[in-house]
């Protein structure tokens, strides 16, 4: 009797350490593992803002989080390799920066959530159906221009904006798509669009002068070729008061009104947020695709004044940053 | 200390870049042709394949158009080499620069998306056995039958040629053997296995991109020199099995390197780990054999 009633207890104690260290392990300890295609500087801020929001939001690498993180050193082969160890490890969270990274972890790890980030078309990389709709383990956070707010900050600039115009080289296909959102986005702020091709540097002043008479703002997309021309658009807008808005920061200090820019840290941090919620117990597909949420203002009053435009003082307390 | 995702994935991804290491084997062994064209010739494979299965081809059909475009890859730099005179060395980068600019044109940009599509490897995802243990199998007795096929053509009287074209092409000239025509063969059939690699890959990995070719040759020749440092050359058919069991073993040697973080090691080591690995995979029965000699 002495001896089973020994037995009895010790297999009780077992079963209760037992269960006390898997619910430990549950509660507490979390996994989220992180691959990015390439050493980069923007591709390692988007790192470290997931890293920083996860540990503001309590899950800190090496106390409560276990904290995996692989590059593939810009080799494919190596982030196919590395997408099986992680589909291997089976972590709470995958975080995959940079399309290829993120395709090759759609394709190996089926049954983890995985959070993209940084990869400028989700859909088009087929990790998505659409933005609003992500699969049931595949969601995350798209680094795309901010197009549709581009086209608010022109309506801001310029309220009485009717046509606008943009310059771009249909030989680059970043911009051909860029412009292609411009459309999409620009009726919604009541502008119709009007467009000039630049195929060349040299065209660039050209294709800004077919639009004078025609157009009430000119918007410039983040195009090489325009933008290596800026300064010939500029001096051509002062002229006949047309006010140039840009989608890059840089332009703003050579003489372009106002741009709308963004950083990957808070790309980043955007990202851990989405991780943040997966790991709280969240689906990935009931979260949306998101586009930059945070945006950094850049303006120009002297060159608004120029153009003959005003900034309005709403939006002077908004920049970032102002250049005199 | 590796999961069996991670094992079953080295063989898979080893298994398709055994193909490339027969390709390799046959210009680099073979032919004696120092040949970097794989580095386009693999992503080529990839876009041709994933461009027109996405365009709507039949995944087979697409996947032996890559093969094609790969063997055409090949003929160019032979073409290069042979008819302009220009080094071979030289020949085969100026193909491989070229094909980045045609890899952009055949996909229309940097990467095409192979997800959600019907590819070779959709009828595999329907099997009783998970899809991570059929796609290394299917990917094994491909590289096998591939491997079969191409020690019974070396075997053959044009394979012969091919070999003493290799060898001693004065020997082989003065035999009556057509030594141009050896090498564009030759290099047709080591970037089309090239090739054959790439859509593969594309279609096992959900996408193409135009990055993908990047270090091929290194990888490959790793396999082909691994392989045969531990391996018996003696025969054609122990090469070539000798290139296949490299280029697993080079995989398998990265999936132990992603697991450096145990002995303090960081991400940025990888290739770093990976160089080591390899080196001492190669140098380790070199070192047994002098140690035993030196016993006796």
């Amino acid at each position: 009797m002495g001896i089973y009633n020994k037995f009895a207890f010790g297999a009780a104690l077992v079963a209760a350490s037992l269960t006390t260290a898997t619910m430990a392990y549950a509660t507490e300890t979390k996994h989220v593992a992180i691959t990015q295609i390439v050493e980069h500087p923007a591709l390692d801020s988007v790192r470290q803002g997931v890293q920083d929001v996860l540990a503001e939001s309590g899950f800190k690498a090496g106390e409560n989080l276990e904290w995996e993180y692989q590059s593939a050193q810009g080799n494919p082969t190596t982030a196919a390799q590395i997408a099986k160890k992680f589909a291997g490890n089976n972590p709470d969270v995958i975080v995959a920066i940079a399309t290829p990274s993120a395709q090759a972890m759609v394709a190996s790890a089926r049954n983890s959530n995985i959070i993209f980030s940084a990869v400028t078309d989700p859909v088009g990389a087929k990790l998505v159906k659409a933005w609003d709709q992500p699969s049931p383990k595949v969601s995350g956070v798209s680094d795309l221009t901010p197009v549709d707010k581009h086209m608010g900050l022109v309506k801001q600039i310029v309220p009485t904006a009717k046509k606008l115009g943009v310059i771009y080289n249909p030989g680059e296909a970043n911009s051909v798509s860029l412009v292609d959102l411009v459309k999409t986005h620009a009726p919604e702020h009541g502008m119709e669009v009007v467009e000039a091709a630049s195929p060349k540097s040299a065209d660039v002043q050209t294709a800004m002068r077919s639009l004078v008479g025609k157009v009430d703002a000119v918007y410039l997309p983040t195009d090489n070729t325009v933008i290596s021309a800026l300064e010939g658009i500029i001096k051509i807008a002062e002229q006949t008061d047309i006010p140039v808005i840009a989608a890059d920061t840089d332009s703003v200090k050579r003489g372009a009104i106002a741009a709308l820019g963004f950083n990957y840290y808070d790309v980043g941090r955007q990202t851990g947020g989405m991780v943040v919620e997966v790991l709280n117990g969240k689906a990935p597909g009931d979260l949306a695709v998101q586009g930059v949420d945070k945006t950094e203002l850049y303006l120009n009053p002297k060159a608004a004044e120029a153009m003959g435009a005003s900034i309005p003082e709403a939006l002077l307390s908004q920049a970032k940053e102002i250049i005199e | 200390m590796i999961s069996s995702f991670a094992f079953f994935g080295a063989l898979e991804t080893g298994f398709i870049f055994a193909l490339v290491a027969l390709g390799i084997f046959i210009s680099f062994r073979i032919l004696d042709f120092p040949d970097l064209t794989v580095d386009g010739s693999f992503p080529l494979g990839a876009a041709v394949a994933a461009s027109t299965i996405v365009a709507g081809l039949n995944p087979i059909l697409a996947t032996l158009l890559a093969c094609i475009a790969g063997s055409l890859a090949g003929v160019i730099t032979a073409l290069l080499n042979v008819k302009l005179k220009i080094l071979h060395l030289l020949a085969s980068i100026l193909t491989m620069i070229a094909l980045y600019s045609i890899n952009l044109r055949v996909m229309g940009g940097p990467n095409q998306a192979l997800l959600g599509v019907e590819t070779l490897l959709t009828p595999l995802d329907n099997l009783s056995i998970p899809y991570y243990i059929a796609y290394p199998i299917a990917f094994g007795v491909l590289a096998f039958v591939v491997l079969g096929l191409l020690v019974a053509f070396l075997k053959t009287e044009l394979g012969l040629a091919m070999r003493a074209t290799g060898s001693n092409p004065r020997m082989a000239k003065a035999n009556g053997v057509n030594t141009s025509l050896m090498i564009i063969l030759g290099m047709a059939i080591s970037n089309a296995l090239v090739a054959l690699a790439g859509a593969l890959f594309a279609q096992s990995q959900g996408s193409a991109d135009v990055t993908m070719g990047v270090g091929v040759i290194v990888i490959g020749l790793a396999s082909v020199i691994g392989g045969e440092a531990l391996l018996s050359t003696r025969t054609i058919l122990l090469w070539a099995l000798a290139c296949v069991v490299g280029s697993i073993l080079y995989r398998i040697v990265i999936a132990f390197a992603l697991n450096g973080e145990v002995l303090g090691l960081q991400a940025q080591d990888l290739n770093l780990i990976t160089a080591v690995l390899v080196t001492l995979a190669i140098v380790a029965p070199n070192m047994k054999s002098k140690l035993k000699a030196a016993r006796t």
